[in-house]
């Protein structure tokens, strides 16, 4: 039993050696600080069409005559950000019906393989004009985006690919950038000395990862005292039960980061049903979590990695069938923070709690109700 | 094994052990441990809001009770407490005026799943783990549809306060969650049923041999459609409990079927039925909420904790199984 627990312990320590030495890149750290400081180009109030800088491509040899027969194959509908960001991206296809032919989706459930089997469908199919991918996993997914790329111009967004393959690539700023923005603006307002919980959702996922590591390095810079970093499975009962305990063992929290918003929320009912005040704390751009923002007045600042981004592949997939240039073969969305500043902005109790508010939807055709608004 | 030692009597401290269940046993250690770190689980103020954030377990495993002991399995327990709380939100649209009859609405799905699955078992013959694992993938499928994959709406404050309200400055404990009085009333009702009626004990006997128990002249398939409806009437408090404590989310149910047969098999309940206690079930699910609280506080790595937490049911189950051999 003892050798066995000490076994477990030696797999786990290697397990998250290997973790941290994937996940923290100090130049990508760097990159990405810098890019945040960075004053986007494109159309004034549309961020899915703006860029931070980057070359243009050329798709002279994609061009050919409408409308066209787009394929989405997609890592999953399996959280509200995925459900959001798919909403606007249907709607971005009902937009721009002219253009559009057929619309194909194949929802890989989160699946490694049956996204690999989706894509190569799709490539056999004769069906799609341009393939858009949102990778499951970076590694696994690599191999088919290249074979895709071959036959057809590929739009790859979100979580990447390890390949030039793809026309383009279109992502926000990413994780570093996240992980910055919240604890920066933690380490800043929290009292000389105080200290900080870590709420994050689960190991190994690389955006989670980034946001951790940058968050990390920020607190360290700041000589902020992290008192524990702890996984909460996205669940809100098991966030709520583990900040209880916190605030238990240490009396007082100060501030709170958070490596995803979803459970904001429960962290913050634990400080209210403990009578305490609440913390500096980071969340998303949840509605939930901004209106209980607003409400209570909190000292509070959300990161975002927007969800308007799923609009852009549909627009990047027409010009390039159209023969016109995009940026590629990286492009970089605005990723902005919601402050106290332009909150009232973006709070908006009609819709959804777990509704993103950066979804640039507000100006499309059935928005609220198509957003589960009212 | 000699004649002579099976025929010599047990010391009076060796039957005093025996008589103690596991499940209590395991969960004094645990508990203990927990309050060592950290000494506030040593008041009471501490103890009853471990209890409000256990409520929702010690409910689940005490309905899964009722199954197990009659010779099946509930799996589908985790995503009707998923489908109350999203359905809770939708129906109720955060007005507190929609709460009372949104309760009445719930209780009646649970009411219509416990149904189906009793019936479906009973009348078609399906084995439980096979019934109710589809029904656990329908109930799944429900919820993501009903709500489009995202929660659409906030459970109103009275409903929350269900699982979340705490009453301040009671005399003698200090503090009363709500959650904590509920749950006492459902254990006290469970264990009235299963241990004080002629329903509790044809239970028990359709779970170690239903043939004897039909030719006893109990009534084998309405006992067994109601074991389900127990089941999934405790899977709808449970829901309540935890979408009060703590809000609207996809995840609430994932994984608790599991933890609530777990819990019960750790309190002494055989699996495939005949045998069951309501106190060892509740021990059961103290000790294992203990546990996932233990290893919070002690900051393991995550695989590690799943491995211990993988380790130490095995064992408790291991040592639960030996005392039966050896009683």
């Amino acid at each position: 039993m003892k050798t066995q627990i000490g076994f477990v312990a030696l797999l786990a320590g290697l397990s998250t050696g290997a973790i941290a030495q994937n996940f923290n890149d100090p130049a990508e750290f760097e990159r990405q600080k810098a890019l945040l400081t960075v004053a986007p180009q494109g159309p004034d109030g549309k961020p899915w069409e703006q860029n931070l800088g980057g070359e243009k491509v050329d798709t002279a040899k994609y061009k050919k005559p409408g409308p066209y027969k787009l394929c989405f194959s997609n890592a999953g509908v399996n959280n509200p950000w995925r459900v959001v960001g798919f909403t606007n991206m249907q709607a971005e296809v009902d937009a721009n019906k002219a253009d559009i032919a057929s619309f194909t989706h194949a929802d890989a459930e989160g699946k490694d393989d049956k996204q690999i089997s989706d894509i190569n469908a799709f490539v056999n199919s004769s069906q799609c004009d341009a393939l858009i991918v949102s990778p499951n996993t970076t590694a696994a997914l690599t191999p088919a985006v290249e074979a895709a790329a071959k036959k057809l111009p590929v739009v790859v967004f979100d979580r990447g690919v390890d390949s030039k393959a793809p026309v383009t690539f279109i992502n926000p700023i990413g994780g570093y950038g996240f992980g910055i923005q919240g604890a920066s603006f933690i380490a800043e307002k929290i009292p000389a000395g105080g200290s900080v919980l870590a709420l994050r959702i689960l190991p190994g996922v690389d955006v989670l990862e980034n946001r951790w590591a940058a968050a990390e390095r920020i607190f360290k810079e700041k000589g902020i005292k992290v008192v524990g970093a702890e996984f909460t499975n996205g669940d809100n009962a098991k966030t709520k039960a583990i900040v209880e305990d916190y605030i238990n063992r240490f009396g007082k929290i100060d501030g709170v980061w958070m490596d995803a918003g979803a459970t904001a929320v429960a962290a913050l009912e634990a400080f209210e049903d403990a009578g305490k005040p609440y913390p500096v704390i980071n969340g998303e751009d949840q509605q939930d979590f901004l209106q209980k923002w607003k409400k209570n007045k909190l000292t509070a600042i959300a990161p975002t990695y927007p969800t308007y981004q799923w609009r852009t592949p549909v627009i990047a997939a027409i010009r390039i069938l159209k023969g016109e240039p995009v940026v590629g073969p990286t492009w970089k969305l605005p990723q902005p923070a919601i402050t106290a500043e332009n909150l009232d902005k973006f709070v908006n109790d009609k819709m959804p709690p777990l509704h993103y508010a950066l979804c640039g939807c507000e100006q499309m055709t059935n928005y609220p109700a198509r957003w589960g608004g009212k | 094994m000699s004649a002579t030692a099976a025929h010599t009597a047990p010391s009076a401290a060796l039957r005093f052990v025996r008589g103690i269940n596991v499940g209590v046993a395991i969960f004094l250690v645990l508990y203990g441990t927990i309050a060592v770190l950290q000494p506030s689980y040593f008041e009471v103020e501490g103890f009853l809001n471990f209890l409000r954030r256990a409520a929702p377990l010690i409910i689940l495993a005490c309905g899964q009770l009722f199954v197990i002991a009659g010779g099946g399995f509930d799996l589908s327990m985790g995503s009707l407490v998923t489908l109350t709380v999203l359905g809770g939100s939708m129906l109720a649209g955060g007005n507190p005026e929609n709460t009372w009859w949104t309760i009445g609405v719930l209780y009646l799905i649970g009411l219509g799943v416990g149904l189906v699955n009793g019936l479906v078992v009973t009348l078609l013959k399906v084995p439980s783990i096979i019934a109710t694992l589809g029904m656990l993938l329908s109930l799944n499928g429900a919820a993501l549809m009903w709500s489009g994959g995202a929660p659409r709406g906030y459970l109103p404050e009275n409903f929350r306060a269900l699982g979340r309200l705490v009453y301040r400055e009671v005399p003698v404990t200090g503090i009363m969650p709500l959650s904590v009085i509920i749950l006492i009333g459902f254990v006290a009702l469970a264990a009235w049923l299963l241990h004080a009626t002629v329903f509790g004990r044809q239970v028990l006997a359709v779970g170690d041999n239903p043939r004897a128990a039909e030719l006893a002249g109990v009534p084998v398939g309405a006992t067994r459609v109601l074991v389900f409806v127990i089941s999934a009437l405790s899977a709808v408090t449970a829901g309540i409990l935890l979408g009060g404590f703590a809000g609207v989310s996809t995840a609430v149910g994932q994984g608790l079927e599991l933890q609530a047969i777990a819990a019960c098999v750790i309190g002494g309940a055989q699996l495939l039925g005949g045998r069951a206690s309501v106190t060892g079930a509740v021990a059961g699910s103290l000790s294992l909420f203990a546990l996932f609280t233990l290893l919070n506080l002690m900051g393991l790595p995550q695989p590690l904790r799943e491995t211990v937490q993988g380790l130490i049911l095995i064992a408790a189950v291991a040592s639960s199984a030996w005392r039966m051999r050896r009683a």
